[in-house]
């Protein structure tokens, strides 16, 4: 039976869709407890109740909102480009799909191994800026271009500035693919052994420019209802508006695995002597989302032209910097070879 | 056939009807998204000739941020189109004859190509196999061992291309009020703000008060 | 092998660096007030590598990068050379850009950054490499010569500039290709051995024509030259007196480096080729710059015409033909250098000026600097005491002894009519009509300058003070 999935073309298809299900299936139930994480946690910082209505403590809202929005009329507006209208949210919520193919939760728990992994997770995460830029323009209304304008030049500022940030762990594996970063960080010293350590000030820059990157508040000016009513969604509802709100928090969980993966050790075990394995991914990528649902409510949202003024005058010249320091520091093995971890080549 | 073989035709297929929807489009915002699948597929096409790095880089560069400027050109600029068709038409004899020229020239050139015996091998030795060695390494080795002259005077010409624009095209305005983040930031909020007692029934007259 | 090859270029790593630090302290630092600063520290620091390299270098040769770069003992005068007719370009330009009010801190840069350039194309060992440092110098230039973006005209200099350039570039491009479609190798000591086994077809030398079109371009040799009467006039005359020097200069030693290190077995196929572009250069650049009204575009005309005679040195193709053009671009240079220092002075009322007709009667105002200028544009024209007609002798004779009988004469003929239009100036300075006086305010260093030059194109006649051994020196280790 094995023989048939390893060999045969069609048993490799099928086995491969098997696991892009099961990771698929996984996130897309997982994403809908976290939705309700959120919005509990974003009340429960506000003194409110949140969803406490569907279920117990309302855990099922998610699935009811789901069922609703499925349910709702589509409504396109009348001057809009339809194609690219009903394009938008697809490609969204696909790039943000596609790009848990090469995250691996445990070792060789990955549906695909590429030797170029985070390059993988760069580019396709570059390509979701074309959700928001197509959907805001296929509107063919006034704030939702505007919204694709501004969501576009910030994705695309921050995206400099978390390459910069990868470089530099880059630099430190000797490597791109995912599960030789995470191996890179295994050491007897625990969760003192993971990247986070020496690459500390690029944790707090990635972490920032992961909220720009996925238009989180305080980053979330391309659809700032104060000034853009809802920016590139505005005209967007029923499943199309889903598939957009789902690829945005695919996107942000992705960021979570992630930065669990870069500078926390993935599924290694922050405990020495403690066995490795998903629970630690889990719970990495759970105080991470924590962490995100926190700072949306608690931190308001920037001015635009300050947004760009950090991205580029700020994270680009220090995450720069931090490369140069970093390429040092592994060339020569200073600071007890902290930033050498190199598996591959010499 | 073969999954490759069936993956290079889907591929070569969509790169080569897209790019036949990039010329043919109406509407120059979808000629730039065929023009992005037209990328897309060629990185595909990268990726099964096992030269992964060179198909991320096309897209990450190419369509994550060169695509996006031309999207954002052609959305934002108002070009007549109907005017440009107009003067397309006065110069098609001549852009046909050219056409037909260079086609009839390359005829000649590869009805009369001879291929030298060894130039199979030739071609074929610059690139090790990529079960050899990951093509990143590869590249990397290129780039920044055997060329890394060629590539350091590169990285100056970009600078120099750099201040060139910026000494060309910035303007400091003097009638444009600049955000000093900084001296925002040390701001002394006693200076800055100052509280009067108004007794009720006066005019509001007080002393440093200037707002509208 | 990695610091050896460092250690190489080293001075062309020290001047980008001081480039890229003045880059910051300019970006950075106190803001327009350090723009003379930096012109003076740049100016000199530029004078000092150049005057070092020759003093340090030792007259060895050696190659970096596996034979991209090579350091001989010719590329270290060729640049010194180059490195200090630019940093007095520079210290001689300061005053007149200050008063233009286009002293910004990039501009000195953006000198340096291009002398990196010529400095890479003179060691060029490789096709790759040529165009890198072929590109770096011409895009610094294109820049440079749009820096008065106010203007019009130095706008529309530096984009014509830049497309002719894009075409010529293109041109090498080409022609580069194609030699390495026929010899398999884009080094120059390949390219020789190819040539040594027999590679010789017309598919190389197509190649090496289009690649001798595209320097050619340059050094605006005739039928390339069209950029040069606009290019130099539209410029900020500090910007053009930097064009006449040091990239012109550069872009002559490139083409002796490629015809010698590269395709020392084609000569009879380049050498014919360099023979045209002499001839048809000195006398387009003789006959145009007859009526011309602008000083600027009469240099640029001159400049021509000189180009002309310096490829009729390389067009000898022997060490002899080397060695005077080396000698006649050095002596152009500094002869450019002080006509240029006092070009920059000539003013009206504040305003720069440029036109011929005011230097009428200048004698009479300004006797000693119109006795400088007298002499220098004596020794362009190339009469008889002066430097400048040794040079041209030179020149001549290389010619002569390469049995070149036919170009030889076609130069004495050009050099006769190219001989007018200087001396109209010199006629115009001392007997011509009284006009609106012309004032010439000069800085000391212009002064020293123009001084300093005249006096060589004086003395230089006696005796060159061993210059002329260095660049026999030079010659001998290019053409071996």
């Amino acid at each position: 039976m094995m023989e048939f999935f390893t060999n045969t073309n069609l048993g490799i298809f099928l086995w491969t869709l098997g696991q892009a299900l099961i990771v698929i299936v996984a996130i897309l139930v997982a994403l809908a407890f976290l939705l309700y994480a959120d919005r509990k946690i974003w009340a429960a910082v506000q003194l409110r109740r949140g969803p406490n209505v569907v279920g117990a403590f309302g855990l099922l809202q998610s699935f009811a909102d789901f069922i609703k929005y499925i349910f709702k009329e589509i409504v396109i507006p009348a001057g809009a480009d339809k194609a690219v209208f009903i394009l938008a949210p697809m490609i969204s919520l696909v790039m943000a799909t596609i790009a848990w193919a090469v995250i691996p939760f445990n070792e060789g728990w990955v549906v695909a191994d590429l030797n170029v992994g985070i390059l993988y997770i760069f580019a396709v995460s570059g390509l979701e800026v074309y959700g928001v830029i197509m959907g805001g323009w296929a509107s063919n209304s006034k704030y939702p271009f505007l919204g694709s304008l501004r969501s576009a030049a910030q994705m695309i500022s921050y995206e400099v500035s978390i390459g910069f940030i990868i470089v530099g762990v880059l630099l430190s594996v000797g490597s791109l693919n995912l599960t030789e970063i995470v191996m890179a960080q295994k050491s007897d010293f625990g969760l003192l052994g993971w990247f986070w350590l020496p690459h500390l000030p690029m944790v707090v820059l990635f972490f920032v420019s992961a909220l720009a990157e996925t238009n989180r508040p305080p980053f979330d000016l391309p659809e700032a209802e104060s000034e853009l009513v809802a920016g590139y969604m505005v005209e967007y509802s029923s499943t199309p508006f889903l598939l957009f709100m789902i690829g945005e928090y695919l996107a942000i969980v992705l960021m979570t695995a992630l930065m669990s993966i870069l500078f926390f050790g993935g599924w290694l075990s922050p405990i020495p002597g403690l066995a490795d394995g998903l629970h630690w991914m889990v719970l990495k990528m759970l105080v991470l989302f924590f962490l995100i649902s926190m700072v949306k409510a608690i931190v308001p949202r920037y001015r635009y032209d300050q947004l760009m003024r950090i991205g580029w005058k700020v994270f680009l010249p220090l995450s720069l910097g931090w490369v140069v320091w970093v390429a040092l520091a592994a060339r020569y093995e200073w600071l007890w070879g902290l930033y050498v971890r190199w598996q591959t080549g010499a | 056939m073969t999954v490759t073989a069936f993956a290079f035709y889907v591929f070569a297929i969509s790169a080569i009807g897209a790019g036949i929807l990039v010329v043919f489009s109406r509407n120059p915002v979808h000629s730039v998204l065929w023009l992005i699948l037209a990328f897309i597929s060629a990185a595909g096409l990268f990726v099964l000739m096992g030269a992964e790095f060179v198909a991320m880089l096309l897209l990450i560069v190419y369509i994550g941020a060169v695509a996006v400027l031309f999207l954002f050109v052609v959305m934002m600029l108002d070009v007549d189109f109907a005017e440009l068709k107009a003067s397309m038409a006065e110069y098609l004899p001549l852009g046909l004859l050219i056409g037909v020229v260079l086609l009839i020239e390359l005829g000649l050139v590869f009805a009369h190509w001879n291929f030298a015996p060894e130039a199979a091998a030739l071609r074929a030795s610059p690139t090790p196999s990529p079960a050899e060695i990951a093509n990143t390494q590869a590249l990397g080795a290129v780039l920044y061992d055997q060329y890394v002259y060629l590539f350091e005077i590169a990285g100056l010409i970009l600078l120099v291309a750099m201040v060139g624009a910026i000494v060309l095209t910035l303007r400091h305005r003097p009638d444009v009020k600049r955000q000093d983040v900084v001296a925002q930031m040390h701001r002394d909020p006693k200076a800055a703000v100052t509280l009067i007692d108004m007794k009720p029934g006066q005019e509001g007259r007080a002393h440093g008060f200037r707002g509208k | 092998m990695m610091s050896a090859d460092l250690f190489t270029t080293l001075p062309e790593i020290l001047l980008v660096l001081m480039a890229m630090a003045a880059l910051m302290w300019g970006a950075w630092g106190p803001g327009a007030r350090i723009a003379p600063v930096l012109l003076r520290l740049l100016a000199w620091a530029m004078i000092l590598v150049g005057l070092g390299l020759l003093a340090l270098g030792g007259d060895g040769a050696q190659t970096a990068f596996s034979g991209m770069f090579v350091d001989d003992f010719y590329a270290r005068v060729v640049k010194m050379l180059v490195l200090v007719a630019a940093g007095l370009v520079l210290l001689v330009g300061e005053a007149h850009l200050g008063k233009q009010n286009l002293l910004k801190f990039e501009f000195p840069i953006l000198v340096v950054l291009a002398v990196t350039g010529m400095m890479l194309m003179i060691s060029a060992g490789n096709l790759i490499g040529l165009y890198m440092g072929l590109e770096l110098q011409s895009l610094s230039l294109y820049v440079i010569a749009a820096f008065n973006r106010n203007s019009v005209r130095s706008t529309e200099a530096g984009l014509k500039y830049f497309v002719l350039g894009a075409l010529a570039s293109g041109l090498l491009l080409y022609g580069a290709s194609l030699v390495y479609g026929f010899t398999g190798t884009t080094d120059f000591a390949g390219i020789t051995q190819a040539l040594a086994e027999g590679a010789r077809s017309l598919g190389l030398v197509v190649g090496l024509v289009l690649i001798l079109i595209g320097l050619a371009f340059k050094i605006s040799a005739v039928p390339f030259h069209m950029w040069t009467p606009d290019v130099y006039q539209g410029s900020p005359t500090p910007v053009t007196a930097f064009f006449a020097t040091a990239p012109k200069f550069a872009a002559m030693a490139l083409i002796a480096r490629i015809a010698f290190d590269a395709f020392g077995g084609m000569k009879i196929d380049w050498a014919p080729v360099l023979g045209v572009l002499a001839v048809l250069s000195m006398f387009v650049g003789a006959f145009a710059a007859i009526g011309q009204k602008d000083i600027k575009r009469l240099m640029a005309y001159s400049s021509i015409a000189h180009m002309g005679f310096a490829l009729l040195g390389l067009a000898a193709g022997t060490e002899v033909g080397v060695e005077a053009m080396l000698f006649y671009m050095a002596i152009y240079v500094a002869m450019n250098l002080g006509t240029f220092a006092f070009i920059l002075s000539m003013e009206r009322e504040g305003q720069h000026i440029t036109e011929i007709a005011a230097l009428s009667n200048f004698a009479a105002l300004a006797p000693g600097r119109a006795l400088a200028l007298l002499i220098l544009l004596f020794s362009m024209a190339g009469v008889p005491p002066f430097l400048g007609f040794f040079a041209k002798l030179e020149v001549l004779k290389a010619a002569w002894q390469a049995g070149l009988t036919g170009l030889v004469i076609a130069g004495v003929i050009a050099s006769v009519i190219g001989a007018f239009y200087y001396l109209r100036i010199v006629y115009l300075m001392y007997f011509g009509p009284e006009t609106e006086p012309m004032e010439s305010r000069m800085s000391p260093t212009a002064r020293v300058v123009l001084t300093l030059s005249a006096a060589a194109m004086l003395l230089g006649a006696v005796s060159t003070f061993g210059f002329e051994d260095l660049l026999a020196a030079a010659a001998r280790s290019l053409v071996q």
